[in-house]
């Protein structure tokens, strides 16, 4: 598969040692079993795509199209689709079980998920602004500071960073390093963090912009 | 959820020697010096253990030149070689952070004598 594109769920980090004695904070994702669940081509859709599924459920979970749209196909019922935009016609075919073997050690990847959410969150929690001294007299404690100038321009500026809500972002980590896979458990382990909550669905694909040499 | 704590297995060493706190040890640590290897040994009192898995890791202090010294060592690090006992503490907490604020004779840890009570391990 030249293209690769697994969905999953985030599990907890934990840290494990290289041979050379080196401690390394990863990210457990368990990732797959996939199925490919359809394709899409340039001639017929316009665009050339896989659509991934993951996640097998009861039957009654699903509605009834998505039901019969994976069970034309054989596929057992999936609660999750995704699709992937290819840059070449799919060599994959419909019905085709994917695993984490897809991946290798050494590789990079990228991880894409949905961030926690923190609500509505002050100004130095979403933006890392400084706030005020704590102490020493100082009354605003964790505020923004001024928002603006002056007569002119007499206004504040679009897209000036203020409280607002925070989280639930889809955030994209790109060129983790895959530093251990689990086959027979679907398990990946890369090296950092992942956006999201334990249990939460993260989309994993090969690192667009990862450097030749970071390439295994 | 999984709690994946059997995947972590294969990076914990089988065993951990015994030591409790307050117990003065040697730390046998590998140490790398343009590609060859030899062992250091780091003689100290355990002061704190904590973590669990693979992220356990222990405290150990000791005065170097009048200048207390404190090194965290991972307790599953491939690096650490070997963990022994050379004296047996007779201490009634389990974090002795208090043994920062103290200088000379004061440092010194009750050594636990293989009394009655004292003869479980």
């Amino acid at each position: 598969m030249s293209m690769k594109f697994m969905l999953g769920r985030k599990g907890r980090m934990t840290q494990i040692f290289t041979e050379e004695g080196e401690c390394v904070p990863v990210t457990i994702l368990e990732v797959g079993p996939c199925w490919v669940t359809g394709v899409r081509s340039a001639e017929r859709d316009g665009y050339d795509a896989v659509q991934i599924g993951f996640d097998q459920v009861r039957e009654k979970v699903l509605s009834k199209p998505e039901l019969g749209h994976l069970k034309a196909k054989e596929l057992p019922p999936l609660r999750v689709l995704k699709e992937c935009r290819l840059d070449s016609p799919a060599d994959l075919e419909v019905g085709a079980q994917l695993g984490v073997d897809v991946f290798q050690v050494g590789e990079r990847v990228d991880v894409t998920g949905v961030s926690k959410g923190r609500g509505f969150a002050g100004a130095m929690k979403r933006y890392n602004f400084g706030g005020g001294p704590m102490t020493h007299g100082g009354m605003c404690r964790r505020f923004p500071g001024a928002i603006g100038q002056h007569t002119y321009p007499g206004r504040v500026f679009k897209g000036k960073r203020m409280p607002g809500h925070f989280g639930t972002d889809r955030i994209k980590v790109k060129n983790l390093e895959v530093m251990h896979i689990d086959t027979e458990r679907n398990l990946l382990l890369v090296r950092g963090a992942v956006p999201g909550h334990r249990g939460a669905l993260v989309e994993v694909s090969y690192a667009k912009c990862a450097k030749a040499s970071q390439q295994a | 959820m999984d709690n994946f704590s059997d995947l972590e297995q294969q990076w914990l060493k089988p065993k951990i020697p015994d030591f409790s706190i307050g117990d003065t040890v040697d730390v046998k640590v590998k140490i790398r010096e343009g590609g060859k290897e030899r062992i250091q040994v780091f003689q100290g009192t355990v002061i704190s253990r904590r973590g669990r898995g693979p992220a356990e890791s222990i405290i150990v202090r000791r005065i170097v030149q009048g200048e207390g010294v404190e090194r965290v060592f991972p307790l599953h690090a491939p690096t650490i070689e070997d963990i022994t006992v050379v004296r047996r503490g007779d201490v009634r907490r389990a974090k002795l952070y208090y043994l920062r604020d103290r200088v000379g004779r004061a440092t010194r840890v009750k050594e636990k004598l293989d009394t009655k009570r004292g003869r479980k391990s």
